[in-house]
């Protein structure tokens, strides 16, 4: 059939399994939003308030379903909105497809109005991107930015369509749904040198980050540990790979993990990595990083082995693949003595937790356990940036895969509420989104887009009206000098701005108002914001200082 | 520290230099040299890369480069096994007392003048970067007036060959 650039494209993405869009109209794109208009039985679009909302909400909606997301936006002002989206996507290797209009390819070059050279802006933070310019090759684009989106390490991939490319017409055709380029198998004297390092090893770690979400290994890698009795523990990104309650989990490590897992890295005598980059937040001071350890590198991206710490063994391959086969090649391991000294470390971190977190007033810890109540294994937790985030990844009982949905790699204020509608949209799920009054204030615009489709999403607001992770920062190695980071001047009434955009709003203050107020919130249908009041000197524990090693963890207040 | 060059074959696509030359600046690796130009394949254009770095670097480079979605083929021309070359064009001062050791500077090294005029020369000089680097050296006493030069350009001795098909 003969269609139009416009109608290719929609028809093309809902060839491609897509099934929800974010985005905003504008100028050079009103061609696109008519084609959506008129296939809106097949593709439901979503209208954010803001195109970084709508950026982040198709990011949501990846981690959540393991799916490309897509995303929609107008030439100029529109395409620069998305690109701290589209950046926070490629630092967690994220499979996202931007689709931007621009300007009629005669006036490209010109200064235009809303013209802006969107390719060469997102060139560094895309894993590839297109300038399509004709409408013959507009289909077969789309579809290679959906290969390229979730193929090897996932990523996002621009497509930047001209307006006359998107009225001009050519025969269209249907075709299946794309499929991942197959990746490279390990090979078998690499899988065998991983094993005898196995054999060897009397402190052996097991270590997993992202790349575990994404390559779907949690069995395998629950496999690995019980058969040569290891510990677990994972960087950040990976959280919710490997369910909490698993005896074997010591949770994330670095600069604010687990004390048990940082510890226990630090003393391991081999770490077996599997999808993880050694970014500076995980391992401090790469210079004594894991100095008793040799390393095992299993991943998916061949350019990460050696980046950042030099490993002993380096494996680029499917993962899944090279664990499923390296199972098969180790014998049962029993480490007593080892699994006795990480027992010991638990009991260390639990000790620390008593001692540290008072249990007479309200903190993030009591908010969080309260609101885990409320959630299943499956329910998917949003978070912004900050302390909050940090509390979330060390405290919630995360279940099963793809439900920790969080910017790690940029570190994006202002991430969590589109990504939570996104996250809420794909698994058609109640949602909780962790979020702070500093990165909440970033995006809360969203909360129109939020009301608008009255997602479940619940919001918990941790109050501490300061920029908390700064602050600490400025606690321990400013000497106090709280510049720019005291929000106290702010007069925002949260509950009058739940109110404002159409929601029910909830306030805790106190321990005692925990609670009573949660279960009103979760018993509300729809979206809700509650407010939790915390202490401006709420600290983050333990914490690695930057550019220190396992030596410098401060685990109490005073420490430093 | 070593000077590596290294060649890429990419398909023959606009922006396709600014990929690999952005990938160089954004993870902070130094280029000597960049040259590119057309190959024996219509659809495919060949950049060499000239840099200074340790294997590490050298490695990291490379796999960076092998993940930019238009690049074919990435490999090291290894200074044993391969032919380096490199041209300059040199505008010197063109005067009655340097003339003559300007002429046999030109002879010994087998370069030449291809441009003359009453107060300026201008020498062509072809070879490996160590060749030109010497001959700069020994005009420079003698007025370098205006300079440029391609660049390194690298192809393997023998039966090894840079294109789609070849493995590393």
């Amino acid at each position: 059939m003969i269609l139009s650039g416009a109608e290719i494209v929609v028809e093309t993405l809902i060839e491609q399994g897509c099934k929800t869009v974010f985005g905003y109209p504008g100028g050079q794109v009103i061609n696109l939003y008519d084609a959506l208009y008129m296939r809106s039985d097949r593709i439901h679009h979503i209208l954010t308030a803001h195109e970084q909302g709508a950026s982040h909400a198709a990011d949501g909606y990846a981690r959540a379903s393991g799916e490309v997301g897509v995303v929609i936006a107008t030439s100029g002002p529109g395409a620069t909105n998305l690109v701290t989206g589209i950046a926070t996507a490629y630092l967690d290797s994220i499979p996202l497809v931007a689709i931007t209009g621009n300007v009629p390819n005669s006036l490209i070059g010109r200064d235009s109005f809303q013209e802006v050279d969107i390719t060469g802006v997102t060139l560094p933070i895309t894993k590839h991107n297109f300038l399509v310019k004709s409408v013959d090759k507009l289909a077969d684009t789309i579809r290679e930015a959906f290969v390229i989106a979730k193929s090897g390490r996932p990523g996002p991939v621009l497509v930047d369509v001209p307006k006359d490319v998107q009225v001009a017409k050519c025969p269209y055709q249907v075709c299946p749904v794309v499929e991942k380029q197959p990746q490279k198998l390990a090979s078998g004297d690499k899988l065998a040198a991983a094993a005898r390092m196995i054999a060897e090893s009397e402190r052996p770690y097991i270590y997993f980050g992202g790349g575990a979400v994404s390559a779907g290994i949690s069995a395998e890698i629950t496999a690995l540990a019980d058969k040569i009795d290891a510990p677990i523990g994972c960087t950040m990104m990976g959280l919710s790979a490997v369910p909490v309650d698993n005896p074997r989990y010591l949770g994330m490590e670095g600069m604010h993990g687990h004390y048990a897992s940082s510890v226990g890295q630090d003393e391991a005598d081999l770490i077996i990595t599997v999808g993880a980059r050694f970014s500076d937040r995980a391992t401090g001071n790469v210079s004594k990083y894991a100095r008793r350890a040799r390393i095992i590198h299993i991943d998916g991206d061949s350019a990460e082995l050696d980046k950042n710490v030099t490993v002993d063994l380096g494996i680029a391959c499917d993962v899944k693949d090279a664990l499923t086969r390296l199972l098969d090649l180790i014998g049962e391991e029993t480490h007593p003595e080892w699994m006795a000294r990480i027992a010991q470390l638990k009991a260390a971190e639990a000790e620390q937790f008593e001692r540290v977190v008072p249990k007479d007033r309200l903190t993030p810890y009591a908010v969080i356990h309260e609101v885990a109540k409320y959630t299943d294994a499956d329910t998917p937790i949003a978070t912004d940036v900050g302390q909050h985030q940090m509390w979330v990844a060390q405290f919630y009982p995360f279940g099963n895969p793809r439900t920790f949905i969080s910017s790690g790699g940029l570190g994006t204020m202002g991430f969590g509420l589109g990504a939570a509608i996104g996250a809420s949209m794909a698994t058609g799920r109640q949602t909780v989104l962790f979020t702070g009054d500093g990165s909440f204030g970033m995006n809360l615009n969203e909360l129109a887009t939020l009301t608008a489709e009255q997602a479940p999403v619940k919001i918990i607001l941790l109050n501490n009206k300061v920029l908390g992770m700064v602050r600490q920062w400025q606690t321990l190695f400013f000497e106090q000098h709280y510049s720019n980071t005291d929000l106290h001047t702010r007069r925002t009434d949260f509950m009058k701005l739940a109110d404002a955009f159409g929601m029910p709003g909830f306030q805790i203050r106190t321990l005692d108002e925990l609670a009573p107020v949660m279960e009103k919130a979760f018993a509300t249908e729809g979206p809700v914001l509650v407010e939790c009041a915390i202490d401006e000197d709420e600290f983050v524990l333990p914490m690695l200082p930057p550019g220190g090693s396992i030596e410098d963890i401060i685990t109490e207040r005073g420490d430093n | 520290m070593d000077r590596f060059v290294i060649a890429i074959l990419v398909d023959n696509q606009p922006g396709i230099l600014t990929r690999v030359s952005s990938m160089f600046n954004r993870r902070g690796f130094n280029i000597d040299s960049l040259t590119v130009s057309e190959t024996e394949e219509p659809n495919h254009s060949r950049i060499t890369i000239s840099l200074t770095g340790d294997q590490a670097i050298a490695r990291q480079i490379i796999k960076q480069l092998k993940k930019l979605y238009n690049v074919r083929e990435v490999k090291i021309m290894e200074k044993d096994r391969s032919v380096y070359r490199e041209l300059a064009l040199i505008k010197l001062r063109n005067s009655p007392e340097t003339r003559q050791e300007v002429l046999s500077a030109v002879d010994i090294f087998r370069s030449r003048i291809v441009d003359f005029s009453r107060n300026t020369l201008c020498v062509e000089i072809t070879g490996e970067t160590s060749k030109i680097e010497a001959f700069i050296q020994l005009v420079e006493p003698l007025g370098i007036l205006e300079m440029c030069r391609t660049g390194v350009v690298a192809i393997e001795r023998g039966c090894s060959y840079l294109n789609s098909e070849s493995n590393q």
